[in-house]
């Protein structure tokens, strides 16, 4: 149990996919001028992310890893190389799907996410998400605190930079730096402000 | 040789460099762009390899891009890149075994990453493929010279070497140059990004973003400067 709590905290601080990692970071720069945009995306992200690491998990661990197809009786398959197409197409199906049933059974969540949940297929964090777990040969139960953990770690990324963007906008900025450049220098001061987490021991 | 490079070729060439750099103006592909970039080596690979899959994922989307049919397009696309990566990927497992394990997962996320999809969808789905592939090469140069730009500064500063080879004699060698080890952490390439889409800016006001609110000027009488 120890393990899960430090691997979550890990994720959602220490190894936070946004400030130390870059990833969904074009979704990070653009969607965080408000904060209600923000947090619903952060949101999608999570519950994408949560479902999909543990589904790459499964299917890593019982078809492409090797040997994996053992079970089938045929052994010496070692089909890892496969793994970029199998997890960004599991991402694609799943969000497609996602998008289906939150349609069909929650039309407030639809229609609050709207155009986010058919952005974060190509948002890195959520294929970033699962390379780690395969790089890192998580378990199930591993996958599923990592998927959880980064996923809430991202969303919580974005909803600060929107709260600091909102504050932002009411600022004497010079010209040049205004709008992008000034996004990417407090990026930069969040991310080494999340650096300070670094020093902890799990 | 004229032939090949008319006005459009080199107009999707070059204007990706400076006037459109898909970092500093689209904000496309800083997902996987800046976490490479503590080091050169890493940083030219990466660069190399974003330019090759663009161009080739490009020409190839363009060349079948009659024959897609709209609603199942990004499925197509991201189909044609992920093999495309995959390629690269076991390219530099066979030959540089150390560099792709130091980039990690990044080559993988070359497959989200947003200048590929981007140019499939903003370029290549209008435009032949001779024209596409050329819109890939200048838009992976327009990326590869911020990456180079930022992995110069943070190797440089941050270890007194480019590319392995030493620039500034460390301290802990005798030297006199004491590294700054900021320059190696995740911040620093955010600091130096943000500082080049300035320069840049400066360099082309019209790139300059709009102000939400403009500040009004307060008459300077007591407090002078603030």
């Amino acid at each position: 149990m120890e393990a899960y709590i430090s691997l979550f905290v890990k994720a959602v601080f220490i190894e936070n996919l946004a400030l130390s990692f870059f990833l969904g970071m074009c979704t990070f720069i653009a969607v965080s001028k408000k904060i209600s945009t923000a947090m619903g995306l952060g949101i999608a992200v999570m519950v994408v992310q949560t479902i999909t690491v543990p589904a790459n998990n499964i299917i890593y661990h019982t078809l492409l890893k090797e040997d994996a197809l053992s079970w089938m009786g045929i052994t010496g398959v070692d089909l890892s190389f496969l793994a970029l197409l199998s997890c960004i197409g599991m991402i694609a199906a799943l969000v497609q799907i996602l998008e289906m049933i939150l349609d069909k059974f929650f039309p407030a969540l639809y229609h609050a996410l709207g155009v986010f949940l058919p952005l974060i297929t190509v948002n890195c964090a959520i294929l970033g998400g699962s390379l780690f777990m395969i790089e890192r040969d998580y378990n199930f139960g591993e996958s599923v605190t990592y998927g959880v953990g980064s996923g809430l770690g991202w969303a919580l990324a974005i909803t600060v930079m929107a709260g600091v963007r909102e504050k932002l906008k009411y600022s004497d900025i010079p010209a040049g730096l205004q709008g992008l450049g000034i996004t990417f220098i407090t990026a930069g001061l969040m991310s080494l402000g999340f650096m300070a987490f670094s020093g902890i021991q799990l | 040789m004229s032939a090949i490079l008319n006005d459009e070729t080199k107009k999707v060439l070059t204007t990706p460099l400076v006037n459109d750099n898909p970092i500093t103006l689209q904000v496309l592909g800083i997902c996987s762009a800046l976490a490479v970039t503590s080091q050169m080596s890493t940083s030219l690979i990466m660069a190399l390899a974003l330019t090759l899959v663009t161009a080739f994922s490009s020409a190839a989307i363009s060349s079948i891009r009659n024959h897609i049919p709209g609603s199942i397009r990004i499925i197509v696309q991201m189909t044609i890149i992920a093999s495309l990566v995959i390629v690269v990927d076991q390219v530099l497992k066979a030959f540089a075994y150390e560099i792709s394990k130091q980039l990690s997962v990044f080559v993988g996320l070359i497959i989200t990453n947003c200048i590929v999809m981007g140019r499939a969808e903003a370029y290549a789905m209008k435009n032949p493929p001779l024209e596409s592939f050329m819109d890939g090469i200048g838009n992976g140069l327009g990326y590869s010279l911020i990456l180079i730009i930022v992995a110069f500064f943070r190797e440089t500063l941050g270890s007194g070497k480019l590319l392995g080879f030493e620039v500034f004699p460390l301290t802990k060698d005798g030297g006199w140059y004491d590294p700054n080890g900021l320059m190696l952490l995740p911040p620093s390439a955010f600091f130096i990004i943000g500082l080049i889409i300035w320069s840049v800016r400066q360099w082309k006001p019209t790139q300059v973003e709009k102000a939400d609110f403009k500040i009004l000027s307060i008459s300077h009488g007591e407090g002078g400067h603030h």
